[in-house]
């Protein structure tokens, strides 16, 4: 009994693999036979064929609940189909890209993971437990942190407060401590200075404690942004083009950086960017989206080579002419 | 002689003290001060009795006008019903203290009691009315809190309260309808509360601000504080970061709610009979001016304005006519000029000339008609 | 019979309100704020009216003529001076100054005009009134008058918005002031001519108001003017006829409430109309919703 559950457990995986490799296949354009083989038992009357999955995970998260599992996700606009049958799966400790030329749905995406916008179908398993019905904020308690295109900091407050902010519900103190000054309220109030600035010192900020957070630099808001979504404790940072008006040499950095938060923080980092150099370098699994449905999933290499991704960002030579 | 051995040991004492002032602790002080030297004029019989009619409402507008702060400043909602939950307050209030009249003889604890009722029938109001409010944000959040105001004064104006030995009776259409044989009227309909013992001191006065200003900045500068500015400062990112949006902004509404509710109680205690309609539509502008003029989330600058505000037509008699006129152009000189590209020249040039002045004077919140212009 | 007094008041009255709360979704529209002194705009009108119609005797068809002229100019000056430096403003900063021009409009009428009510004489006087069932229903002129122009200025603002070429930039600066800028459009010209109407529009109304409630007070247009506003989000602000429908409704339900619930109680029901309609549909009952964009 024990053997056949091991086995069965082999079996998937191996099917797994076997659609990985069927879906690597299909991205390199090969013809692909789409009928896996099921396994011969004459004696059931049902025929079973292996769901097909198309997600990839790192190796190394294999055996673990994927952080991120989305299934048929989408939104429509009045009659627009924004985001249509999105399937991504992303690896406990995966930095992901999703890329894909403007307008393909990839912020909206973001906006359906953290729920700014209710999906119209599909399921979204974070860590296993299903988002249904939750609101933005309870989602972020679930383990979802994000940053934005546009930025959005409370500028008007300082930037060890916005990073305050973000340990808001993992540190507690009651309307009445406050008020009161009771004792919680010291405890707490200590707790948040001394986790803010270490916080900060991941990014090298500490010393930019007590400016306020919308006078910093255009690299130092978006770098004070991820502190923030960090200080949530999420399981899954979705980062909103980390490296948008920042220099090559600030995007160096900022890989580094984003390489740093997954090894010493042990989460998932989710990413859409338009900067190549960055996606390709640091981006383990790439999903490409075009048109509100993604076009290709694989490893930079692999999407380097994709024809239907070249298409749908160059368009092809038949439609020009 | 403590001073100057301060001064000697620690050289940056003098420092470290202007540095405390500008904080919470330097509006603390100026209170105190400025009650202390109230006392001292009393005392010595300098001050006029037109003068000391006024004590007792600028402590009820200072209060008013630093809890509207809290929602307008530091929520950053435009509440115009303020003056709404300060009748509730003053009428629950006055209910409460003709209720104690046999059983607390001293005047202070029956103030005391009373107010702290008015509050938390404020804050009950502030939270009935918040609930359904805090579904809206911007213009229809202020439309909304003017028709709560509106409607609080049509009912308390239609509410009919008096008391006997069975207890207290109720009604919305008349005396008669009471059903009380030999009971006193507290509350009567249109003409207001009637009967009231005025049981309000200046000391109580400066007591509440203090209690409020201890209550305001302390709540601002904590947790729940921060969570609030955050929801202001970005809502979307605040939601993002996990803070219960809704949650923040009901506890901005309904803290401010209670304190108007005291600050009401304490203002009709100080009359003998007071109306709702002495706390319509034109009082939540007015503490909205005190407000605007002070500094939008500058809690200092709130109860300077208020206290100047209304002491000034005390001496400014023969404007009288004037005054809300007055008040009109100074509160859209505030709110234009800073946008007007030639006033702006010319403020840069004056910093540039003299940035000692500007460096001294300044506010030590944030303006929020600056800040405001990421929000949304 | 009751019933149907109360039901051709309450759409007298309506009209009345959706006339002023044409002008609030106008504005609303396109300049995207609450132009809270709109309800003294009307005030101003009526004293106008009174003016030429009391002291100088003149023909009420020139005395609301003038009165438009004169809120027109008056509505012009209000934008140019107030409302034009705010235009990149937070609306709390904007919603605080309308409140002082309105603060300033019923303060400079105290000073002018004076605090004691006046009795706003009639401008349907000497027209015959509608007698219905054998005189037992008893429609005014003014009430006849007054849901005549209210038809006739929401089919005019209704072709003026659709067919002419301003009445298009309106309607494009409304969705998208940049877009519209980009295509050539003068933006504050627009905006200017909207304020315009808007105002134009409101001493119409307080003409109208003034003629069946004929006390005429520097508070006068506070209350109608937010209670038009109520109308305006009613029926969904922004749209044309959402503000003559919700005018009409609210207008009808005020009648109602002042028959059947009580006279000081009227207001309450008004405004709990409004909370209710907010919390229930935001967008109003011919309203686009429009969120808000990450």
């Amino acid at each position: 009994m024990a053997k056949n559950s091991q086995d069965n457990k082999k079996l998937s995986f191996r099917a797994a693999q076997g659609s990985y490799k069927a879906q690597a296949a299909r991205s390199r354009g090969d013809k692909v036979e789409s009928t896996a083989p099921a396994p011969a038992t004459a004696k059931q009357h049902t025929r079973m064929v292996p769901l097909p999955s198309d997600g990839i995970v790192p190796e190394r998260d294999v055996f673990s609940t994927p952080v991120l599992e989305c299934r048929h996700l989408g939104i429509d606009f009045g009659g627009l189909h924004a985001v249509e049958d999105f399937n991504l799966i992303v690896g406990k400790t995966e930095i992901a890209g999703l890329i894909g030329p403007n307008g393909a749905g990839k912020t909206t995406v973001f906006n359906l993971l953290t729920k700014v916008y209710q999906p119209t179908r599909g399921t979204i398993l974070l860590d296993g437990q299903d988002t249904a019905g939750m609101g933005v904020a309870k989602v972020n308690q679930m383990g979802i942190a994000r940053t934005f295109q546009n930025i959005r900091l409370f500028s008007s407050l300082t930037v060890e407060e916005n990073v305050t902010i973000g340990l808001h519900n993992s540190v507690k103190c009651g309307m009445w401590s406050g008020i009161f000054r009771l004792p919680r309220y010291w405890l707490s109030e200590k707790e948040f200075h001394d986790r803010s600035l270490e916080l900060l010192d991941v990014f090298g900020m500490a010393d930019l404690a007590h400016v306020q957070a919308g006078n910093l630099p255009y690299g130092a808001q978006r770098r004070l942004e991820i502190v923030r979504a960090l200080a949530t404790g999420p399981k899954l940072l979705l980062l909103d083009e980390p490296a948008a008006g920042m220099n090559p040499s600030e995007t160096a950095e900022l890989m580094e950086n984003i390489r740093k938060i997954r090894d010493e923080f042990k989460i998932a980092v989710l990413l859409i960017e338009h900067d190549m150099n960055l996606v390709m370098g640091i981006c383990e699994g790439i999903a490409v989206l075009n048109f509100g449905r993604i076009i290709a999933k694989g490893t930079p290499q692999e999407i380097q080579g994709n024809p239907q991704v070249i298409e749908a960002y160059l368009g092809t030579s038949a439609k020009e002419a | 002689m403590q001073a100057t051995t301060a001064t000697k040991s620690a050289p940056s004492f003098k420092d470290r003290l202007l540095e405390a002032l500008k904080g919470t602790f330097g509006t603390y002080f100026l209170v105190v001060v400025a009650f202390l030297i109230v006392q001292g004029f009393i005392a010595t019989g300098s001050m006029s009795s037109a003068l000391q009619g006024q004590l007792v409402p600028i402590c009820v507008y200072v209060c008013a006008a630093v809890s509207l702060n809290l929602v307008v400043g530091i929520s950053g909602e435009l509440s115009l019903g303020h003056a709404g939950f300060m009748s509730v307050g003053a009428f629950t209030g006055c209910i409460m203290a003709s209720m104690l009249a046999p059983i607390i003889p001293n005047d202070f604890l029956r103030l005391l009691i009373s107010i702290l009722t008015g509050g938390c029938f404020g804050a009950v109001a502030g939270f009935v009315v918040g609930v359904p409010v805090m579904r809206l944000s911007g213009d229809y959040l202020a439309i909304v809190t003017l028709a709560f105001g509106e409607i609080i004064k049509n009912i308390l104006n239609n509410l009919y309260v008096g008391s006997d030995a069975s207890g207290l009776h109720v009604s919305m259409s008349s005396v008669q309808d009471l059903g009380m044989t030999n009971g006193t009227v507290i509350i009567n309909g249109p003409q207001g509360a009637v009967g009231i013992s005025k049981l309000s001191t200046f000391v109580m006065g400066f007591l509440l601000i203090m209690f409020t200003l201890f209550v305001v900045s302390n709540l601002v500068r904590s947790r729940s504080g921060r969570a609030i500015m955050a929801v202001r400062d970005n809502r979307i990112a605040a939601e993002s970061v996990g803070i219960n949006v809704t949650k923040y902004r009901l506890m901005a509404f309904v803290v401010s709610a209670a304190l108007a509710g005291m600050a009401g109680t304490l203002y009709a205690m100080n009359f003998s009979s007071v109306v709702a309609s002495r706390f319509d539509y034109n009082t939540s502008i007015l503490i909205l001016v005190y407000v605007v003029l002070g500094g939008i989330g500058n809690i200092r600058g709130s109860i300077i304005s208020a206290t100047i505000l209304t002491i000034l037509p005390e001496f400014l008699r023969f404007m009288a006519d004037y005054r809300m006129l007055i008040y009109a152009v100074v509160l859209i000189c505030v709110m234009v000029l800073p946008n007007v590209p030639v006033v702006q020249r010319f403020m840069e040039a004056f910093k540039a000339k003299v940035p000692w002045l500007i460096d001294k004077d300044a506010l030590e919140e944030p303006d929020l008609a600056e800040e405001g212009g990421n929000r949304g | 019979m009751e019933f149907l007094t109360n039901l051709i008041n309450g759409i007298s009255l309506g009209s009345v309100y959706a006339i002023i709360a044409l002008g609030y979704t106008m504005v609303y529209g396109i300049a995207k704020m609450l132009n809270f002194a709109h309800g003294d705009v009307i005030m101003v009108g009526g004293y106008i009216a009174f003016m030429t119609l009391f002291y100088l005797g003149m023909n009420p068809l020139i005395c609301v003529l003038i009165a438009i002229c004169g809120c027109t100019l008056l509505g012009i000056v209000i934008e140019r001076v107030a409302y034009k430096p705010l235009r990149q403003s937070p609306s709390l900063t904007v919603l605080i100054t309308a409140i002082g021009v309105s603060y300033l409009l019923q303060n400079l009428a105290l000073l002018i005009w004076g605090s004691n009510p006046k009795v706003f004489p009639s401008i349907a006087a000497g027209l015959p009134s509608l007698q219905l069932f054998d005189g037992q229903l008893n429609i005014s002129a003014e009430t006849l008058i007054t849901i005549g122009a209210s038809v006739i200025i929401m089919v005019v603002l209704g072709l003026f918005t659709t067919k002419t070429k301003m009445g298009k930039a309106m309607r494009a600066c409304s969705e998208d002031p940049g877009a519209a800028r980009l295509m050539g459009i003068n933006v504050d010209t627009t905006i200017s001519t909207t304020f315009a109407i808007g105002s134009g529009l409101a001493a119409v109304a307080g003409v109208l108001l003034c003629s069946s409630y004929p006390t005429l007070m520097p508070t006068t247009g506070a209350m109608p003017g937010i209670k038009a506003f109520t109308a305006a989000v009613f029926g969904g602000i922004g749209s044309i006829p959402g503000a003559v429908l919700g005018g009409v409704l609210l207008g009808i339900i005020e009648i109602f409430a002042k028959a059947y619930i009580g006279t000081q109680l009227a207001d309450a029901v008004v405004f709990a109309v409004l909370i209710i309609v907010l919390l229930i549909k935001p967008s109003g009952l011919l309203g686009k919703y429009v969120p808000e964009k990450v």
